[in-house]
C-alpha cells in the first residue's frame, strides 16, 4: 500500500493535568478503510478520536490530513464529521433542522438542502421523519438522525464515538450491519471507537488495540485474533488461556511441566514467554489420549457451545466445545501445534 | 378534630399577621377621608391624584426606565458570564461562582454605601456625579448575579457535546452559540431577566444611596413623601407597586417551579429567599 494515508498521527501525546492520556501515538489511516480504535475505558481511544476531530489539541505531536498539518485547525475547518456517543442532537430543532444544520451553515440553496435531507433520511431508513421532534424518537432513530446529520456534509472521514453503546443487543447487531453497508456504499473512511471486541472484529478493516494510552497492536481482525502480539491483546480480543511458559528451542515450548510442539521460532533458548491458547482450540479427549490431564470444574451453556473450566495441575483451562462433559469428569486435553501462540512476556508485568 | 381546627386557625393567623398591613394599606387607598382613623367612604380620588402628580410621573418613569435598561444589560452580561463560568476548570469555576454569589448575600446597605463611595471617588475622574447614571449602574451591578444564577443550571443540563457537534458541522463558535446554545438556555435567561426586572423595581436601599438630588425612583419618592407627612396618595401608590411586584413574582416563581421539574437546582430560589430575609420581606 503506497497510497498516501488520509490521516496520520505523528508522535501524538496528550496530557490532562499531569495524567498521560496518550503516550506518543503513531498511527496512519488509509482512505476508505473502516478503522476501529479498540480498548478498555481509559485507554485513550476517545482522546485519539477527539484529537482527530479537532476538539482537543495534542500536548505534543502533529496530525496530518492528506499530508497537510491540521494539528491546530478548529473542528469547523476540518472536512471530518463526528457521530457522538450520546448523539448530541439539537433538541430545539426537528429532524430536518438537525440534518440540514451543516448545509445551512454553508448557506446551501434551500431546495438542494430539502432534497439532500430527504436522500439522507432514505439512506438511514427514516423516510418521512422530517418534521418529527427529537424527543419523539427512539434511541435507534436518534442514532440514525445523528449519522445522517454527519453524512450530509459528505465528509472524507466520519468519526464514531461508541455510537451503538446505548442501544440494546438486537438493535446493535442490526446497526452494525447497516453502518458497514453505509460505509461501503459511500466509500467514506470510518474511524470507530468501541470497547466491544466483537463489534470491532465484525465491522473493521483494521483494528487498533489500545491500552493505557499506547497502541498495543494494529492489524486486520484476523491478524489480531489469530496472532495477538501480547497477552493483553490476546485476553482483550476474545477469551484466552494465558499460561507462563519457557521456550526450549525453536518450535518447542515447555509449560505445565511438559514440552509442546509449536510453530514459533526466533526466541532465545530458555526464554520465558506467555503461551496463549484460545478456548475453542483446546480439545477434550479421553483421559489417556490427552496431553494434559484434568477434571471438569464447571459447565456453562452458552448457546452455540458449552464453556467448561478444566482444572489441571497448575492451571484452570477454559475450554469451549459443542459436546458437554459433566462436572467432575476426568478428561484429557489436547492442543495442536498451530493453536499454540507464543508471546514475548510483557516487561512491565 | 380539635387539633385540625387549631392547625387551620394557626395557619390563618400567620397569614393574617403577614398580610394585615398590606390589606389595610389597600383598603385605605380607597378611603375618602384624609384621616387614617376612620372610613369616609369609597373613592378613587387618590388614584386620580396620583396620575396628575408630575413628580410621581417622573419617579415612575425613572423606575421603569432603570428597571428595563438594567435588567436587559444585566441579562446580557450575566448570560455571557454564566457561559464563561460553565466552561472554566472546576476549581476556578467554584471560586468565580462564589465571588459572584457574594453580592447576593451582602446586605443591601453595604452594597449601597460602598457603591456610593465608589461613585463619589470616581467622580474626580469621570465627572459623573450621583444621579440617574450611577443609580442605573448600581442596579446593573446587583442584578448580574441573579441572572448568572438562573442561567447556570440550564447550562449544566446541556449535553457537553452539543456545542462540539455544532462546530463539527462547520459552525463557527458565534453561530453555534446563537443557534444551539442560546435557544437551549432561553428559559433560564428569561427567568433571570424577570428576576432582575422585579428586583430593580423593588429596590430602595441601594437606589437611595446611589442616586443624586432630583432623581428618584418610586420607592425613594414614597419614602420622602412619608417623611413630609402621610398623604393618602402613598397608599394608592404603594398598592400599585405591591400589585405590580406581586404579579412579576408570581410569573418568576411559576417559571422556577416549572424548571424544577427538570432540574434539581434550587440555588436561584434559595438565594432569592435569602435576599428576601435580609430585606425583611417574604417572597
Amino acid at each position: 500500500m503506497q497510497q498516501e494515508p488520509i490521516i496520520r498521527l505523528v508522535n501524538v501525546s496528550k496530557d490532562y493535568n499531569g495524567t498521560e492520556a496518550l503516550k506518543s501515538i503513531n498511527l496512519y489511516i488509509r482512505k476508505n478503510e473502516f478503522l476501529t480504535l479498540l480498548g478498555p475505558s481509559g485507554c485513550g481511544k476517545t482522546t485519539t478520536l477527539r484529537i482527530i476531530g479537532g476538539f482537543e489539541q495534542p500536548t505534543e505531536g502533529e496530525v496530518y490530513f492528506e499530508g497537510k498539518n491540521i494539528t491546530n485547525l478548529p473542528p469547523y475547518k476540518r472536512n471530518i464529521n463526528t457521530v457522538f456517543q450520546k448523539y448530541a442532537l439539537f433538541p430545539n430543532m426537528d429532524v430536518e433542522g438537525n440534518i440540514a444544520f451543516g448545509l445551512l451553515v454553508k448557506k446551501v440553496d434551500k431546495k438542494i438542502i430539502k432534497r439532500k435531507v430527504a436522500e439522507m433520511l432514505e439512506l438511514v431508513n427514516l423516510k418521512g421523519f422530517e418534521k418529527r421532534s427529537i424527543d419523539s424518537l427512539s434511541g435507534g432513530q436518534q442514532q440514525r438522525v445523528a449519522i445522517a446529520r454527519a453524512l450530509i456534509n459528505e465528509p472524507e472521514v466520519l468519526l464514531l464515538d461508541e455510537p451503538l453503546g446505548a442501544l440494546d443487543l438486537k438493535l446493535r447487531k442490526d446497526m452494525q450491519v447497516e453502518l458497514k453497508k453505509i460505509q461501503q456504499y459511500l466509500g467514506i473512511t470510518f474511524v470507530y471507537v468501541t470497547h466491544d471486541q466483537e463489534e470491532a472484529l465484525s465491522m473493521s478493516d483494521t483494528i487498533v488495540v489500545m491500552k493505557d494510552g499506547e497502541i498495543q497492536q494494529i492489524g486486520t481482525p484476523e491478524m489480531i485474533y489469530n496472532e495477538p502480539k501480547n497477552a493483553f491483546v490476546a485476553d482483550f480480543i476474545g477469551e484466552s488461556n494465558i499460561i507462563p511458559g519457557r521456550m526450549v528451542r525453536d518450535r518447542v515450548v515447555n509449560f505445565s511441566d511438559r514440552d509442546f510442539e509449536c510453530v514459533d521460532t526466533g526466541f532465545a533458548e530458555n526464554e520465558m514467554v506467555d503461551v496463549v491458547v484460545r478456548p475453542e482450540d483446546v480439545k477434550i479427549v479421553k483421559r489417556e489420549e490427552g496431553m494434559l490431564e484434568g477434571e471438569v470444574e464447571s459447565v456453562t451453556f452458552k448457546g452455540v457451545h458449552y464453556e467448561m473450566m478444566v482444572r489441571t495441575k497448575g492451571y484452570r483451562w477454559m475450554v469451549q466445545s459443542t459436546l458437554m462433559e459433566p462436572v467432575g469428569a476426568k478428561v484429557g486435553l489436547k492442543i495442536l501445534p498451530h493453536d499454540i501462540h507464543i508471546m514475548k512476556r510483557a516487561v512491565s508485568e | 378534630m380539635v387539633t385540625r381546627i387549631f392547625k387551620k386557625l394557626y395557619l390563618y393567623l400567620v397569614f393574617l399577621f403577614l398580610y394585615a398591613p398590606i390589606i389595610v394599606l389597600v383598603i385605605y387607598s380607597f378611603n375618602d377621608s384624609k384621616s387614617r382613623g376612620h372610613w369616609g367612604g369609597f373613592t378613587l380620588k387618590w388614584y386620580a391624584a396620583l396620575f396628575q402628580d408630575r413628580e410621581i410621573a417622573q419617579a415612575v418613569y425613572h423606575t421603569v426606565l432603570i428597571a428595563i435598561i438594567s435588567s436587559v444589560v444585566a441579562t446580557v452580561i450575566g448570560t455571557a458570564a454564566a457561559i464563561g463560568i460553565q466552561n472554566m476548570k472546576k476549581i476556578k469555576r467554584t471560586i468565580i461562582l462564589n465571588l459572584s454569589y457574594l453580592p447576593v448575600l451582602n446586605p443591601d446597605i453595604v452594597t449601597g454605601v460602598s457603591l456610593m463611595i465608589l461613585f463619589i471617588f470616581m467622580k474626580t475622574f469621570t465627572g459623573v456625579g450621583l444621579g440617574f447614571t450611577t443609580m442605573l449602574l448600581s442596579h446593573i451591578t446587583f442584578n448580574i448575579p441573579y441572572v448568572i444564577l438562573s442561567v447556570l443550571p440550564k447550562l449544566k443540563q446541556l449535553d457537553r457535546n452539543l456545542y462540539e457537534a455544532a462546530l463539527d458541522l462547520g459552525a463557527k463558535p458565534g453561530y453555534a452559540l446563537r443557534k444551539v446554545i442560546i435557544p437551549e438556555i432561553m428559559p433560564g435567561i428569561v427567568t433571570g431577566f424577570l428576576l432582575a426586572f422585579t428586583l430593580s423595581i423593588d429596590d430602595f436601599v441601594i437606589s437611595f444611596f446611589t442616586t443624586g438630588s432630583g432623581v428618584s425612583n418610586l420607592s425613594i419618592y414614597i419614602y420622602s413623601m412619608a417623611r413630609r407627612g402621610i398623604n393618602p396618595k402613598i397608599n394608592a401608590l404603594s398598592t400599585i407597586m405591591f400589585v405590580l411586584v406581586l404579579i412579576l413574582l408570581i410569573i418568576v416563581n411559576l417559571r422556577l417551579s416549572k424548571d424544577k421539574e427538570n432540574t434539581k437546582d434550587l440555588k436561584v430560589n434559595s438565594s432569592l429567599r435569602r435576599r428576601g430575609e435580609l430585606n425583611g420581606k417574604s417572597y
